[in-house]
């Protein structure tokens, strides 16, 4: 498994990164994407929506499966990336390029207490 | 342990991603589901099917056997390697399986039945043949391979890898098979497009599937497989019917030979059936999802099931297969539940595909001519 060590991780497989401005996007990871096969549709949650840690804001479908797609803290929706809509593929081709949303964390002190990439590597191969 | 078939070690150098189906280890994909699709409309791809089985059905009561068996009348079968697409009904009138009857004469048929399936139609079929069919036997074919080879360039790849073949399968009918080299070759398959099936002996499997990769056909997984037969409005077993759904719900009446006279096993429930289910293609308009099976479709007359869906590759948007109330007709707006959202979706006729073109108006195109 090769991963960024410069991002944070879920269990649940979603990647999180610090845009520097209080901001963080998030993705899902690429071993995420291999198991999930050829994906085929995106829904972001829509920016404005207020959520909480563990929360599903949106899905992932791919040929194969639906799978749903979490909030890694609590926080406010403040961006999503519309790309997606029309070429979900790109998930496929770069993981950890394709941000799928951008959440401003209530506590940005919570982030740090997600997987960090050897965590997430040990977690995902158990 | 799952079974495997004689290319397991084949697809696992390949790099495939292997699944269990039906308790067979096969392969998912080998890299992506959606380019091996591609390769099958637009080019060859090859798919082991090994793990379906074929059973023989001789003797001199292989006939009359068959004929009561089986839903389709194999008395079509009347020049030597044709194939046939037939139902195995219970005699509630429910779909035991469905399968492909060969007929090599009066006395030599092969059944081709789904891997799933295969332990309960030898459990079926045998106690039949020891009841009604004394003179006739079934042997399992355990050790065979078999290999579809699909796509508009299917055959010529075929004859790239065995110039031997070209001879005896360039004349060759759809829906029609012959020995040749060794081989059952059968212009037959499950996508749509044009090709072959080939059965062979187990042993040559791997060098036979080595030869038509060589020749340029992709090596395709189940995954394709679902979404290619789909698109091809083509059922699938254990989804789109089973043991307790009719062929009459399921959109395959016409696989039903209800000439007068002809006794089968099954055909006094379908005479009394009431309530016929419309069965029928869906295509997603809007988006802002996937159509899978088991989700709850609204139209005009009443409620209904998506039984098979997926995104098709060719189409580029999602599509299903339903049971819907009698007298849905295509054209008509139903909405289907989506997760947690209503989405509208049209009903159109079955196929989606074939032979690489769209068969059915897609909406940005109806647009413009409404």
């Amino acid at each position: 498994m090769k991963l960024p060590t410069d991002l944070r991780y879920t269990a649940t497989h979603e990647w999180v990164r610090s845009e520097g401005d209080g901001t963080f996007s998030v993705g899902i990871t690429d071993h995420a994407q291999e198991q999930l096969g050829d994906i085929v549709f995106v829904e972001p949650p829509k920016p404005g929506r207020r959520v909480k840690a563990g929360e599903t804001v949106g899905v992932v479908e791919s040929v194969k499966a639906a799978s749903d797609i979490y909030a890694p803290v609590a926080g406010e929706i403040v961006g999503a990336n519309a790309d997606l809509a029309s070429a979900p593929e790109k998930v496929n081709e770069d993981a950890f390029g394709a941000w799928m949303y951008r959440i401003k964390p209530d506590n940005a002190a919570d982030t740090e207490r997600l997987l960090d990439a050897a965590a997430y590597e040990k977690a995902a191969s158990a | 342990m799952p079974k495997t078939t004689p290319l397991n070690a084949t697809h696992r150098a390949t790099g495939a991603r292997m699944v269990d189906f039906g308790g067979w280890d096969m392969p998912l994909h080998y890299g992506s589901q959606v380019d091996e699709h591609h390769a099958v409309r637009r080019d060859a791809g090859l798919f082991d099917v090994s793990h379906m089985l074929a059973i023989d059905v001789e003797g001199r009561g292989a006939r009359a056997f068959l004929r009561h068996a089986l839903a389709n009348d194999v008395d079509k079968l009347a020049t030597p390697g044709r194939a046939l697409y037939s139902c195995m009904l219970n005699d509630a009138g429910g779909v035991i399986d469905d399968l492909i009857v060969y007929g090599f004469g009066p006395e030599r048929y092969r059944l081709v039945v789904n891997a799933g399936t295969a332990a309960k139609d030898l459990a079926w079929l045998e106690p039949l043949r020891a009841r009604i069919a004394h003179d006739a036997r079934l042997t399992p074919r355990h050790d065979l391979a078999m290999l579809a080879v699909q796509g508009p360039h299917a055959r010529a790849r075929t004859w790239q890898a065995f110039p031997a073949l070209r001879a005896q399968t360039e004349a060759l009918a759809p829906f029609h098979a012959v020995e040749a080299d060794g081989m059952l070759v059968a212009r037959t398959g499950y996508t749509g497009e044009d090709g072959f099936e080939i059965t062979l002996p187990a042993t040559r499997g791997v060098d036979a599937w080595n030869a038509l990769v060589a020749a340029g056909v992709k090596p395709c997984g189940l995954g394709a497989r679902d979404t290619l037969r789909l698109e091809a409005g083509m059922n699938l077993y254990g989804q789109d019917m089973d043991d307790h759904v009719s062929p009459l719900d399921a959109g395959l009446a016409w696989t039903l030979d209800m000439k007068p006279g002809r006794d089968f096993i099954g055909r006094a429930a379908l005479e009394r059936a009431r309530d016929k289910r419309a069965f029928a293609g869906l295509v997603l308009t809007g988006g802002g999802g996937i159509l899978r099976a088991h989700q709850q479709v609204e139209a005009s007359r009443g409620a209904g099931e998506i039984t098979s869906g997926g995104f098709s590759p060719t189409l580029g948007r999602s599509i299903a297969f339903a049971r819907l109330p009698a007298g849905t007709e295509p054209g008509e707006q139903v909405q289907v539940h989506v997760r947690d959202k209503l989405l509208p979706a049209r009903v159109v006729k079955l196929p989606f595909v074939r032979h690489g073109r769209a068969l059915i108006p897609l909406e940005d195109e109806e647009r413009q001519t409404s």
